[in-house]
């Protein structure tokens, strides 16, 4: 049996016995206790080794005016809790009248069954072992690639736990490691091109590293012979990571605390409003099996759900902390944050085709089609080149200018379009649905979005 | 507890105290590591948010954390914590020492020689926090600031400000006798509004910060700001998107220091040299911009949010010439880059917290002013973009940086002409270096954030207007 980082039993009795001596009838929290270890490589070498305890606490109370106050602290001795109490206290006397939030109805409910394995840790030498011998396979994939200046391998263990003076009382145990190789490759009188690959795993030990190494050199490979693109209108195809970038830059359009704050593309009324091609699909499942970071539920106690957003191009659905779903007239969909104006965000999205509906286009393909396209492979700066409240984006991207069935890397570009018009304008959904580390995706297919180029 | 949590909230330290920084100090160079650093911080952290004309959350934070480092030759090992007992610190020490191969004991010789005396840059800060305004008149400026939005701007749908006052205090202990402390006050504020007019769509926002200024936000004139703001926003409103590519581009000043500081400032990190990411490696001395761009990274400017009396590694902070006239004079460096590049340490090993460690980042960055006035770089352009505002942006692994223009106007024949959006600058740092060709004279700072290696990071950027002769514009 491991020993567990979080008591959640005596953190509730610490809890109560101290809000009791200053009066604080309801109280909830929210806690994380995590240790991790990371290690990075330079060219055979253990360039730094790190490692870390994290706790990390919010407390949030209700004042007899039944408004709420807040305090997050890493500090979780009982001096630390106690200062933590009051300062919430304090914080309750500038809580927002006009929205309170309650304890989620659902911070009971059982909670979804997971088979969510615990993996051991492989510890220090192991993680830089496989990371040394990674970097000296992806080096030995090409004489190009001369560096691989982006790299790491890490593991944790974390604990979550929800608890509230109603007697709730969640915990979660889990454990994760990533691996990311990026490469730096160059060929003589050519610019310098890179690229890389992501991997997720419960534990190191499930990480398939030789797929991550093969996927970095591909990539950063097959940009090596580059040229500029001109600047025009394409028919555009998103990789699936990329239209999950796009997707999740623009998830204001399904978060129902966006539209209650006015900065979202969707009204309160938008619910079973075409938004999109009728062969888009589009769920937010936090249990889908794929999402190695998922947990079982959210910050307010409420089980994560599989949620269909959009059916068919309906919009069908908002993702909803407690208060959010109170104002709705809804159940609470478990995307909530903790705090004293609770956030809500998206878990992990799942795009899929509608099969009763006909693409505009079915035959294209991202592999066989011959028609002119840009395929766009990853989109970068996204916090800078996308205007989620105006829905707009303009967006550096790695891809390529394929003609007749030949790719040719593109040197430097940019992609805009406004979202909402992006939807209405897919003309094919591929088959696949490829996991990555950000949520599930076909191929998509644009009709046509401005490409700007060097020339 | 080895090291008493309390000594940062009473400012003091006593022997004891650091009679047991010097036993962890000992216990890491006697296990044969090089060089041994511990990083104490403590942080309390006041943030709240106004929503239209409501104080909709506030968001107090406090902890305390250690990060102990340990160096062997070129390779280093961190650890983080917020355990401070004797047992959870040597845990740590030894988890640290451990991930170099080093174990405790194991070397015969002792470099350590004892701490210095106490470097303390906090005499006189402890008064900052105590001179900050209360949270009722915190909640107060800004809700003034959102209800002003409302009264200068016909559109101004949505209205946010946000306020955050952070008091850092940390202290740094090294086996090479550094022995230093400082205190720190931030301050940030932010306005924003989203302007709506049927399908048209705007949002504009503003950054003020500060450090070591516990007046500024009751200070700061809230009106001319939302002014500002809506004026931008109701310009672009009705703007047309830009038409895509290469032009000549104005950046006006303040915030368009955004442009050094992704397409240059990162670049001459010494972390870069590390990695091997960086075009300039090899360039000190020889000229890598126009020679009208000399550019400067400094933490000296009285109440500049980049500003730092010492940097997280304990060198007090210096100005720094980057570039001269064109040619490059120096990289930013922090203790790991100048083992690992030779360059001298710059005062710049900056870092989030002690949960990550320091590396060569940034403080005020600028380009100095020219001898121009701004009117006489629009003049210059018969057609091109004047950039007035600008958003975020980043640098890639190649040098290849990006950044999104928030407020654009034509330049036609000379003049300002229409409004135009969705532009985002596109280029590499070799190339647009030597193309900045003017520089005027109205040199200005602006604040924001700086995410890296080392975490989250308050930076200053700032330029007078410049031009850039060409530049790839991305649009529609």
């Amino acid at each position: 049996m491991k020993e567990s980082l979080i008591n959640e039993s005596q953190l509730r009795d610490q809890l109560s016995t101290l809000s009791k001596a200053i009066n604080i009838k309801k109280w909830d929290l929210g806690a994380t206790i995590s240790k991790d270890m990371s290690v990075q490589i330079d060219k055979g070498n253990p360039k730094q080794i790190k490692a870390s305890q994290k706790n990390s606490i919010t407390i949030r109370v209700w004042n007899s005016e039944n408004l709420v106050g807040i305090t997050s602290t890493s500090d979780l001795s009982e001096k630390g809790l106690q200062k933590a109490l009051e300062s919430a206290y304090q914080a309750s006397q500038f809580g927002n009248i006009s929205e309170t939030p309650e304890f989620s109805i659902m911070s009971k409910a059982e909670l979804p069954l997971t088979s969510r394995p615990i993996k051991d840790s492989i510890g220090v030498k192991a993680l830089l072992a496989s990371l040394k011998n990674a970097e000296k396979d992806l080096l030995n994939r090409h004489k190009s690639i001369n560096s691989v200046p982006y790299n790491g391998f890490a593991e944790s263990t974390f604990e979550r736990a929800y608890i509230n003076s109603e007697g709730a009382i969640r915990h979660l145990h889990g454990t994760q490691a990533s691996l990311y190789l990026y490469a730096k490759a160059q060929e003589e009188g050519k610019k310098p091109r890179s690229s890389g690959s992501i991997k997720l795993g419960y534990g190191a030990s499930d990480i398939d590293i030789n797929d991550c190494i093969k996927e970095a050199a591909e990539k950063t490979l097959n940009h090596l012979n580059y040229k500029p693109v001109k600047t025009g209108r394409y028919l555009v195809c998103f990789k699936p990571e990329a239209f999950l970038d796009l997707i999740t830059s623009f998830s204001n359009i399904y978060n129902a605390r966006s539209i209650i704050d006015g900065v979202s593309l969707s009204r309160k009324d938008s619910i079973g409003k075409e938004i999109s091609s009728r062969i888009l699909s589009l769920n937010d499942n936090g249990l889908h099996p794929s999402n190695i970071t998922g947990t079982t539920f959210d910050g307010e106690g409420t089980p994560t759900q599989d949620i269909q957003i959009i059916n068919n191009g309906i919009l069908k659905n908002f993702i909803h902390s407690e208060a959010t779903a109170r104002i709705f007239n809804v159940m609470p969909t478990g995307h909530a944050g903790i705090g004293a104006k609770v956030s809500v965000s998206p878990d992990w999205p799942v795009v899929y085709k509608n099969k009763n509906q006909k693409a505009k286009y079915p035959l294209l393909n991202y592999q066989k089609t011959k028609d002119e396209f840009i395929l766009v492979e990853n989109l970068n700066a996204l916090h800078a080149g996308v205007k989620a409240s105006q829905g707009s984006f303009s967006l550096p991207f790695d891809g390529w200018h394929v003609k007749d069935g030949i790719k040719t890397s593109i040197e430097s570009a940019t992609i805009a379009g406004d979202f909402l018009r992006l939807l209405k304008n897919i003309i094919q959904i591929e088959d696949d649905g490829i996991y990555t580390h950000q949520g599930v995706s076909p191929h998509i297919w644009i009709e046509e979005l401005t490409v700007t180029g060097d020339k | 507890m080895l090291l008493e949590q309390d000594f940062l909230e009473t400012h003091s330290i006593d022997s004891t105290f650091k009679k047991n920084l010097e036993f962890l100090l000992s216990y890491g160079t006697s296990a044969g590591a090089d060089f041994v650093e511990i990083y104490v911080e403590n942080i309390d952290n006041t943030g709240f948010l106004v929503e239209q004309d409501k104080v909709t959350s506030v968001n107090p934070s406090f902890g305390k954390g250690i990060g102990i480092r340990v160096f062997l030759g070129n390779r280093d090992g961190f650890v983080s914590t917020n355990d401070f007992s004797k047992q959870g610190l040597i845990f740590c020490l030894d988890q640290a020492l451990g991930m170099l191969g080093l174990a405790k004991g194991s070397n015969s010789k002792n470099s350590f020689q004892g701490l210095k005396s106490l470097n303390d840059y906090s005499i006189n800060k402890v008064k900052l926090a105590i001179e900050c305004p209360t949270l009722k008149e915190s909640t107060n400026k800004v809700l003034e600031a959102t209800s002003l939005l409302k009264k200068h701007g016909r559109r101004a749908d949505v209205r946010r400000g946000s306020y955050s006052k952070t008091i850092q205090e940390v202290l740094v202990a090294s086996s090479d006798g550094t022995f230093a402390k400082d205190l720190r006050l931030y301050q940030s504020i932010g306005l924003n509004v989203l302007a709506v007019d049927k399908e048209y769509r705007s949002s504009i926002g503003r950054r003020i910060g500060s450090t070591e200024m516990p007046r500024a936000l009751l200070d700061w004139d809230s009106e001319d700001t939302a002014k500002e703001i809506n004026e931008s926003a109701e310009k672009m409103l009705y703007a047309n998107f830009v038409q895509a590519g290469q032009m000549p581009a104005v950046l006006a000043n303040k915030f368009g220091g955004v442009i050094f500081h992704e397409a240059c400032g990162h670049l001459l990190e010494t972390t870069q040299i590390e990695r091997g990411t960086t075009p300039f490696k090899d360039k000190i001395g020889k000229q890598i911009a126009n020679k009208a761009l000399t550019a400067i990274d400094e933490g000296n400017t009285q109440g500049a949010f980049g500003s730092i009396s010492m940097d997280d590694e304990g060198m007090k902070t210096q100005k720094t010439v980057l570039i001269q006239n064109g040619i490059l004079k120096t990289f930013l460096s922090d203790r790991a880059g100048e083992l690992r590049t030779g360059h001298k340490r710059t005062g710049s090993g900056r870092r989030q917290s002690y949960a990550f460690a320091a590396a060569s980042r940034m403080r005020n960055t600028f380009i100095e002013r020219g001898p121009y006035t701004p009117n006489q770089l629009i003049e210059s352009i018969d057609n091109g973009i004047y950039c007035k505002s600008m958003g975020g942006g980043s640098v890639g692994a190649t040098g290849q940086f990006n950044f999104s223009v928030e407020e654009g106007y034509l330049i036609k024949n000379g003049k300002l002409t229409e409004p135009v959006k969705g532009a985002t600058l596109i280029g590499e740092a070799v190339d647009v270096m030597p193309k900045i060709s003017m520089c005027a004279n109205d040199l200005d700072l602006a604040a924001g954030f700086c995410g890296s290696i080392s975490g989250n990071i308050n930076v200053t950027v700032g330029q007078p207007h410049i031009k850039v002769d060409s530049i790839t514009i991305g649009g529609r």
